[in-house]
């Protein structure tokens, strides 16, 4: 979680914004990895309002309602981190969080569900919408806490694989004859 | 460790080293022969390797720019990465998931067995199952092929478990763990598998054999192979008489370097060895080097593939251990009474989160697609692999535009599906729904290609020179002292993983090159 550990003389340096957000679920799978229950992101080069847009456009691209908002909040990371190396993305995200603005009649994160998926449904086939989905879906689900969130384990052998630790402990099919798949070597 | 002089013109130059090259720079070495093996790619190792999908897929996969056409999804999907392959020592064979089948005898003979296929070029192979069975024996010694050479089965896992049951609901007799290339037991200095799920990330106990940690530093104790790590071939040059007489790369450092050489082999896998030929374009071959029959790049091959993936009411957790657990062979016969020419292997697959999400549909958002990725420790997963039709349009060509870092066109990689493909892609469909279906599940999933790991057929061999680009050793109808040593010697796909193949080949070749070296035939 030291990503999102909130560091004041950091903060005050960047030109960016800041995204923060209380965990929902207490007992869910990123709390229990969580030293406390508030997060903090910083930004580069999006202001928070953006920050806040963006998450809430990735949330609704990759709806996972019990999901935090703290895991949604990495991919806005990345994409302010791209976007600090890279103007012309940049640019490119400014123009189209104001063009969410602009459709949902003045604040995109007060439409409800079905606007917004209606507003993002028209902006589909266009750069924005593309740039902030292909960033989406490699950076949404590969990271620690999305691993915890959905059951993932990940990296297995700092902890000697699967071969003790139920590789095939399934046991609500019956196990195949060993001629078809043997019992493991000692 | 041993040097050669750039100048030294008694070394044979092997360029790429994975499955085809690293294997025949071994062989060769044992002989004695001396050997400079030229890989684009970094050297790493199992304790390099990383437990983690993107960033091993950064560390090993082949990511430079290609570019794509045709009706197949992956032109739409992934325009820019064509293939799933490595650019690392060891090549593809740090990232294939070991699943190591013989070919069936009548697929040598695909144009004999199935007749004329229209908008098919289809071919029989040079060569026999009985040419290559002694080459497979050794190769599956040489690999430590589970269920040869008295080595036990793999244990299955869960993701084999729900396929045996399937298999057996549907009435399958061949479903079993079978023929892997990891050790189910420690063998040949070599661990046992200890079922890390992370086959596809290089495998960080080196229980799957690679030649990055077999092969290449076994040429090495003989102290007559020279490794050459991020070394980028850029051309083929030859002498007046038309024989390959140099290799000229970019070095680690990006400086251009010529090696001189006595015989040239190329191995590069079947989008970068065509590519090379046609970028060695001379006066003398105006065509790209060894394509008089303009049948450098063609017939390109990728497999009839696909996946079904089945979300259950109880916990698979997929991902744990070996990728490839088990494979159905039930379907792999040419029984035209289906519709389509040729047959189909099942085995099972599975992905990590992060894979799962960017292959599952790519492009895909909203909760249909979230609602499957809720599923996650829940699913189950088949992948199809069946033989593909040659076909002279399907093929690797110099992109018009685009160029790499060092100034060469790169590969355009043009493919279509065969009517008989998509006949056997919708077939193998229903029947991997069908076994995940008999087994109670609660959807089911059609998933596209992913990007082809499995790249055969752009050199192929023929009995004809018109035919193809290489004879039945791989050795090449023009040029007598160039060779092909990957998969781009494939005349035809066949329905089974390439990578034993392709060992055997290279086995094969090196007794022949040895020979040929003796001999002073070349």
């Amino acid at each position: 979680m030291g990503d999102l550990a909130f560091d004041r003389r950091r903060f005050l340096r960047g030109a960016g914004g800041l995204l923060m957000g209380t965990l929902l679920f207490t007992s869910g799978p990123v709390a229990l990895l969580a030293p406390s229950r508030s997060w903090a992101l910083e930004l580069n080069t999006l202001s928070s309002e953006e920050g806040a847009r963006l998450l809430a456009m990735i949330r609704r691209l990759y709806p996972h309602d019990r999901m935090e908002d703290a895991v949604y909040a990495l991919t806005v990371k990345d994409l302010d981190s791209k976007a600090s190396t890279d103007p012309g993305l940049a640019d490119l995200l400014h123009q189209g969080l104001a063009e969410l603005d602009r459709r949902a009649g003045g604040n995109w994160l007060e439409a409800g569900e079905a606007e917004q998926q209606a507003i993002l449904e028209a902006l589909q086939d266009g750069p924005f919408f593309t740039q902030v989905r292909s960033t989406a879906i490699t950076s949404l689900y590969s990271n620690e806490l999305a691993y915890h969130h959905f059951g993932y384990e990940g990296a297995s052998f700092p902890k000697g694989g699967y071969l003790h630790r139920g590789f095939n402990d399934l046991t609500w099919l019956p196990n195949p004859p060993a001629d078809a798949s043997p019992v493991p070597f000692a | 460790m041993t040097t050669y002089p750039h100048d030294d013109d008694s070394v044979v130059v092997i360029i790429g080293s994975g499955a085809g090259g690293g294997t025949l720079a071994n062989e060769l070495c044992q002989k004695g022969v001396p050997v400079v093996l030229l890989e684009a790619g970094a050297r790493q190792s199992p304790a390099t390797f990383i437990n983690d999908e993107w960033p091993s897929f950064n560390q090993l996969a082949w990511s430079d720019t290609r570019t794509t056409s045709g009706s197949w999804r992956i032109a739409r999907d992934f325009p820019n990465l064509p293939a799933w392959i490595c650019k690392t020592v060891g090549g593809t064979t740090t990232h294939w998931a070991g699943a190591s089948l013989r070919l069936q005898e009548h697929e040598f003979r695909a144009r004999d067995t199935y007749g004329q296929i229209d908008d098919a070029e289809l071919l029989d192979w040079p060569i026999t199952l009985a040419d290559l069975e002694p080459y497979y024996a050794r190769a599956e010694d040489k690999m430590g092929v589970t269920r040869t050479n008295d080595i036990p089965g793999l244990p299955g896992n869960n993701n084999f478990k729900v396929m045996y049951a399937g298999a057996r609901k549907l009435g399958y007799q061949h479903c079993s763990t079978g023929r892997m290339a990891i050790n189910s037991r420690p063998r040949d200095g070599r661990a046992g598998c200890q079922q890390l799920g992370f086959c596809f990330q290089g495998c960080k106990m080196g229980a799957k054999w690679s030649t990055l940690y077999t092969e290449i530093p076994a040429a090495e104790a003989t102290g007559k192979l020279e490794l050459r790590a991020q070394s980028q071939v850029i051309r083929i040059e030859h002498d007046p008489r038309g024989r390959a007489s140099a290799v000229v790369y970019a070095d680690a450092d990006g400086r251009l370097q010529r090696q001189r050489a006595r015989l040239v082999a190329v191995a590069g896998n079947a989008i970068e060895t065509p590519r090379l030929l046609l970028n060695s374009h001379s006066s003398l071959f105006p065509h790209g080097l060894g394509n008089g029959s303009g049948m450098v790049g063609r017939h390109y091959m990728r497999h009839t593939t696909g996946s079904v993936y089945a979300e259950f009411e109880e916990p698979v957790h997929f991902y744990r251990g070996t990728i490839m657990a088990g494979i159905v062979s039930d379907e792999v016969g040419h029984r035209p009474e289906r519709g389509f020419a040729g047959g189909y292997e099942m085995e099972t697959i599975s992905l990590g989160l992060p894979f799962m999400a960017a292959f599952f549909n790519p492009g895909a958002w909203g909760r249909d697609f979230t609602q499957v990725m809720d599923a996650y420790t829940h699913l189950a997963g088949l992948w199809i692999v069946g033989e593909d039709m040659p076909r002279a349009s399907n093929r690797i060509t110099l992109d018009d535009e685009v160029e790499d870092a060092f100034g060469m066109p790169v590969a355009h990689v043009h493919y279509d599906d065969h009517p008989n493909d998509e006949a056997m892609r919708e077939h193998a469909f229903r029947q991997g729904e069908a076994l995940y279906q008999a087994v109670g599940a609660r959807k089911v999933h059609r998933v596209p290609p992913y990007p082809s790991t499995h790249n055969l057929g752009t050199c192929r061999m023929s009995a004809k020179a018109a035919d193809g680009v290489c004879n039945g050793y791989g050795q090449s109808h023009e040029v007598p002292n160039l060779f092909i040593s990957d998969g781009s010697q494939f005349t035809t796909s066949a329905a089974e993983n390439p990578t034993l193949t392709i060992v055997s080949l290279a086995i094969r070749q090196a007794d022949y090159i040895a020979e040929q070296l003796r001999t002073r035939a070349v």
